[in-house]
């Protein structure tokens, strides 16, 4: 560690102008990057952890000012330095990458272009080698066939690739700091660690210093030397990624530290330390076959390409075969028991689990629900079979999934009164209220707006709801996925103890292995619309069989423990 | 349990009605524009109902001893060419004006707006035709669309309406069809269908209310359109005709005295024309901010 | 390249086969009965059968349409009862004064309106920014017949300044051999430019009541998707790579925002279309729209639906015209498929 830091921020206050008035967005932050370090930093959402990495580069909007504190990289004062000042550093000394890289691309220029257009900007290169150049870098972020992507528009690349060519564009004039906010969210777990390797070792090699601004503690501790925790705009830990997992000090990391799910612990690990042990789990009763898939295939027709002078008047192309989203796979979910089914986007998994809660129809195979076969019902025409309350499901994005214009008591109400024989009075209260108990939602909640109520309140209402009616099956789509950590670990805990309580067995759609490990008995991996492995949860993440299930658990970032 | 149930909830929440309404004293306190635009509805609508009953003079009586003659204190707008006191004809000119945008864009909204909501929901063939519809429509110069349509059907004040209301279609099929389709696959419409609730019933209770809001809007911005395309279409001698009050025609008659300097003969009921418009328009403003403060522009 | 306009021109086949068929309906849905009309007033039940068969009306509609769309494309519109000329001689006469005027408007109404929104984005909250506003609002709601009499009053009556509303040539000026039928064009090719002025001067103020009618919505859809464009994260990026400010607005932003601004000109070109029809009225200006108008009000029916297929036409064409403008501009749009 060298004795000059490269960026020093020192007590740092962000303040921005709303119509509230003025919101402090950071107060008194203190970040130190040392030359050639990485530096995490760590924060659920609004802790104020991007304003920071904004307010070094002087990129905040309009509204918002640095208040307070100073920002000193190398010997240069960012807080006081003139625009024109500021816009020769950025990108030549620090460049950022930004969250979403196919929004951070110029949807209507080369790529090639806008490697260009930085390149002669900072005066890296002249008219007659630039072109080389920018396919130099294209080769150094590990994009194959660099001279024919030099032509690509962003929308004709896939997401990690345009990753790369956003990390192309910052480290085009060899700067001294990147900062990248959320790198990979949103990518899927694969590609995710392909792209965290290459950042990490394009700074290595160039000597560079980093800062990595992320929701991950897993992926900070993995990839970074150093971590600042971050809470409601103040940091509440600084320390080497090696001692945020085995000695974390502050109470908030320990509890964020905790929540993060990771290999070797069980569903009660994921809650704070004062959290009383839960009564011993009974035996597991796992009974006879309740839903059995055989052979599903869900096939889309492709788009068909617009209409040609030539199709209208000349022969018809050949149409070109369906897309299989779901590729024939057969898999059992029985009585009282709880089955995963994890993969990364497009595997298939959310349209098998949108088929077998009968809300689109298969191309073909059956679905067995107690015995009868519920894939012959069509989709329209299910919501009034006996069978419907019996599968009930809790969606992805709480948000979404609850009427803006129903109270809370109205949307947990709604199963009720079209299938649960309730007429409404004091009896459906009753059991509103009782429900609502069950998934620990204060009652004096039920009466609000879900926009008057927290993701994790939210989270509980689409619970409560899909319970209401005592059903056999539960499917559960990505159900902590836009939730922060800390309530993710809390609703799993809820989930896991209502299956107790209750009996009901779950389907459990996710990308996340460890969090699917926590809750599940069986896992199946999915891939291209096939099953690649399935086994116990335990089987498949101890000793993986397929070389994707393999590929899969090692992409998972593991933190230094 | 007991313990539960007894637990008398504390001071309710604001519920939607009243957070809406407290909204909307904020949008306006903020943006006092609005507010006068809302002042100036209220105003116009006054207009229409006792307009006929307040004014000074009768606004076909002529009186050609008096032709032509500026703005005075016995006229305050003027006369026109066979001595008819402008002001009450414009005062008199409101309800007619008023009653051709408010049927034209009340009739769209409940044909164009279904057909949309059920081409967004439904899709496949239904989506197919709305869709064919709305673009035929479309492509035509809207105005120019309007006339032809007049001209075949006939040339009544019921034809404008109707050909109001044709040339909106496409605007407000293509908004319901596009709010409707994004809540198609949205969460809560597919609770509902897992609660038990027909495909009718999902659209009526969970599609429908929320795009009510939307459309409202787009109700009071196409107003001030309708206003201006139905005086077009009597300013082109189209519908209304002479002497009925009727602002657009006003204009028209006026036309012919502003080349010899009698300005306020057109002037007057134009104005009044613009404020209509230019009220609608603010208020159409206001309520998208309204209902969606990050909508602002 | 080649290929993507082929398949352009093949999008606005369903347009047109549409506006042909409305049309058609229109001319079938003639208040009363469209034989007894054209055999008038005084004509006895054998004459009007004759008349009857005689324009098809006895036959099926799909017959009636066949021979509707075998007319049109030998170009038969009918003809006038007013002019007494078959009614596609007297659009392809005025139509140049018509496509003068709105193109002339439109130019200007561009001009005007793009910088404005551009440096109203830019500069937000700034005098151009609140200028900007006001025009978008306040064009929105004034009525085009309305601001061409005020334009009028003000430059002919009060200034002196514009000619009499009369026409496209003062009556002393002699109209040059029409040869792309554009008069400020005609003449500067034989530079003649008396008579360039005298059209200018006509000109101007019924393409300026145009261009402020056109001014709002250009101006304002210019201004918010600049603004989009300048808040999105590829500015965002471009800014935090060091690119100059000329760079960003120009290269990265501008480009990006004419997009919705090419969309709208569609819609644009629908209202000046219309507009149009108004203010030829106001000018007394000798185009198709003034044409329909007058026929319109003569109860001349055939003009005012070659009228109406004339500028659905136009219409389609010019949305094509758009349409390739934006592939231009847009890969996207370009590669698809």
């Amino acid at each position: 560690m060298s004795a000059v830091p490269l960026l020093e921020v020192k007590d740092l206050t962000v303040e921005f102008s709303t119509r509230r008035g003025i919101v402090q967005a950071v107060e008194d932050v203190n970040v130190t990057v040392p030359k050639g370090e990485i530096v995490g930093i760590v924060g659920e959402s609004g802790s104020g952890k991007s304003v920071t990495s904004y307010a070094v580069m002087r990129i905040l909007d309009r509204v918002g000012r640095v208040a307070r504190g100073t920002i000193t990289y190398t010997s240069l004062d960012l807080v006081g330095a003139s625009e024109p000042e500021m816009r020769d550093l950025r990108g030549r000394e620090m460049s950022m990458i930004f969250q979403n890289p196919r929004l951070a691309l110029n949807p209507i220029r080369k790529v090639g272009k806008q490697l260009e257009d930085v390149l002669l900007q900072h005066a890296q290169a002249d008219a007659r080698d630039v072109k080389r150049k920018a396919i130099g870098l294209l080769e150094q972020v590990r994009i194959a066939r660099p001279e024919e992507r030099y032509h690509a528009y962003p929308f004709e690349l896939s997401g990690g690739m345009c990753q790369r060519i956003v990390i192309a564009l910052a480290l085009a004039c060899k700067p001294q700091l990147l900062i990248a906010d959320e790198p990979t969210t949103g990518l899927d777990v694969t590609t995710q660690k392909a792209v965290m390797d290459l950042v990490v070792d394009l700074v290595r090699a160039r000597g560079m210093s980093a800062i990595l601004i992320t929701h991950d503690l897993g992926l900070a501790a993995a990839y970074c030397d150093k971590v600042v925790v971050m809470e409601k705009g103040r940091v509440v830990e600084t320390a080497a990624s090696i001692d945020i997992f085995q000695a974390p000090q502050a109470a908030y990391t320990r509890k964020l530290m905790r929540a993060t799910p990771r290999p070797g612990i069980t569903l009660h690990d994921l809650l704070p330390e004062e959290t009383p042990a839960p009564t011993p789990k009974a035996p597991h009763q796992v009974g006879e076959p309740l839903l059995t898939v055989e052979n599903l295939v869900k096939e889309y027709k492709r788009q068909a390409p617009p209409p040609t002078l030539k199709g209208l008047f000349g022969k018809k192309p050949e149409p070109q075969p369906p897309f299989r989203a779901v590729d024939g796979i057969s898999f059992t979910v029985n009585k009282g028991e709880s089955v995963g089914l994890v993969g990364e986007s497009g595997c298939g998994k959310s349209t098998t689990s949108t088929i077998v809660m009968r809300l689109i129809d298969p191309s073909g195979g059956r679905i067995l629900f107690d015995g009868q076969d519920i894939g012959a019902v069509p989709a329209r025409a299910f919501a009034l079979s006996p069978l419907r309350k019996r599968i009930q499901m809790v969606f992805q994005d709480p948000t979404e999934s609850l009427n803006p214009r129903y109270t809370v008591s109205r949307a947990i109400a709604d199963p009720l009164l079209r299938m649960g024989g309730f007429t409404g009075g004091a009896r459906l209260r009753d059991k509103i209220a009782e429900l609502a108990t069950m998934v620990g939602l204060p009652l004096e909640l039920l009466d609000r707006f879900p926009h008057q109520l927290s993701g994790g309140q939210k989270a509980r209402v689409g619970i409560a709801r899909a319970i209401a009616l005592n059903p056999d099956l539960v499917i559960l789509d990505e159900p902590t996925a836009a939730l922060d950590v800390s309530v993710q670990a809390v609703v799993l805990n809820l989930l896991q103890h209502l299956k107790e309580t209750l009996g009901m067995s779950y389907l459990f759609v996710s990308h996340d292995l460890h969090v699917v490990r926590l809750l599940c008995d069986r896992v199946i991996v999915m891939r291209q619309g096939a099953i690649v492995e399935e086994g116990t949860a335990e089987q498949v993440l101890e000793a993986p069989k397929a070389d994707y299930t393999r590929e899969l658990i090692s992409a998972i970032p593991h933190p230094p423990v | 349990m007991t313990a539960v149930t007894e637990t008398a909830p504390a001071a309710p929440p604001a519920s939607g009605l009243v957070a809406t309404l407290r909204h909307a004293r904020h949008v306006i306190g903020e943006n006092p524009v609005t507010g006068l635009s809302f002042g100036l509805f209220a105003l116009f609508l006054i207009g229409a109902v006792i307009g006929p009953w307040i004014v000074p003079y009768d606004p076909l009586e002529s009186d050609t001893a008096q032709a032509l003659q500026a703005p005075t204190w016995a006229h305050w707008f003027g006369t026109d060419q066979v001595g008819r006191d402008i002001f009450s004809r414009v005062v008199v000119a409101t309800r007619l004006d008023m009653e051709i945008a408010i049927f034209s864009v009340a009739l769209v909204f409940v044909v164009g707006g279904l057909a949309g909501v059920a081409a967004g929901y439904f899709g496949g063939w239904t989506d197919r035709i709305v869709g064919r519809l709305g673009d035929t429509i479309m492509a035509f110069p809207l105005f120019v669309l309007a006339m032809g349509i007049v001209a075949a059907l006939g040339n009544t004040v019921t034809n404008i309406v109707i050909a109001t209301a044709i040339v909106n279609f496409p605007l407000y099929a293509r908004i319901a069809r596009s709010e409707a389709n994004i809540r198609r696959e949205a969460g809560f419409v597919q609770a509902a269908r897992l609660t038990g609730n027909s495909e009718m019933r999902t659209v009526l209770t969970q599609i429908v209310p929320n795009i009510l809001p939307i459309m409202m809007v787009q109700m009071s911005l196409t107003m001030g359109y309708a206003i201006l395309n139905a005086a077009g279409l009597s300013f082109i001698g189209l519908g209304v005709r002479p002497p009925t009050p009727e602002w657009g025609i006003m204009v028209a008659e006026g036309a012919a005295f502003i080349v010899s300097g009698e300005w306020w003969i057109a002037l007057f009921p134009g104005l009044a024309l613009m404020l209509a418009v230019f009220c609608f328009n603010l208020m159409g403003d206001g309520l998208r901010d309204i209902i969606d403060p990050q909508r602002r522009t | 390249m080649l290929s993507s306009f082929l398949r352009r021109l093949a999008t606005a086949i369903p347009s047109l086969i549409g506006v042909i068929i409305v049309t058609f309906l229109l001319t079938r849905v003639l208040p009363g009965d469209t034989a007894a009309y054209f055999a008038g007033p005084a004509a006895t039940p054998e004459a009007i059968e004759e008349i009857r068969a005689k324009l098809g009306l006895d036959k099926s509609l799909p017959e009636q349409f066949v021979d509707y769309v075998t007319g049109l494309v030998s170009g038969d519109l009918g003809t006038s009862l007013t002019t007494g000329q078959p009614v596609i001689n007297d659009i392809v006469d005025r139509l140049p004064a018509s496509a003068e005027l709105t193109l002339f408007g439109l130019v200007i109404a561009i001009a005007v309106a793009v910088p404005l929104g551009i440096l109203a984005a830019v500069r937000q909250g700034s005098w151009v920014d609140h200028l900007c506003r006001i025009v978008a609002t306040a064009g929105v709601s004034l009525p085009v017949f309305f601001t061409g009499l005020l334009l009028v009053y003000v430059f002919y009556y009060l200034l002196g300044w514009a000619p009499a509303p009369l026409g496209r040539l003062d009556v002393f000026a002699f109209p040059p051999d029409p040869i792309t039928g554009f008069l400020l064009i005609d003449t500067l090719l034989v530079g003649d430019w008396e008579t360039f002025g005298s059209a200018l001067a006509q000109l101007a103020v019924p393409a300026a009541t145009l261009a402020i009618f056109a001014l709002a919505p250009i101006t304002r859809i210019t201004r918010a998707s600049m603004l989009s464009v300048l808040s999105s994260e590829f500015v965002r990026t471009a800014r935090a790579s060091g690119l100059s400010p000329l760079k960003v607005i120009v290269t990265y932003a501008f480009r990006n925002a004419m997009l919705p601004v090419i969309t709208t000109l569609g819609m644009v070109f629908s209202f000046l279309l219309g507009a149009n029809v108004l203010v030829e009225k106001v000018f007394a200006w000798p185009g198709i729209g003034s044409y329909a108008v007058e026929a319109l009000i003569a109860s001349d029916y055939a003009p005012v639906q070659g009228f109406v297929l004339a500028m659905a036409i136009m219409y389609v064409v010019l949305n094509l015209l758009i349409d390739l403008l934006y592939g231009v501009i847009d890969p996207r749009v370009r590669i698809e498929g």
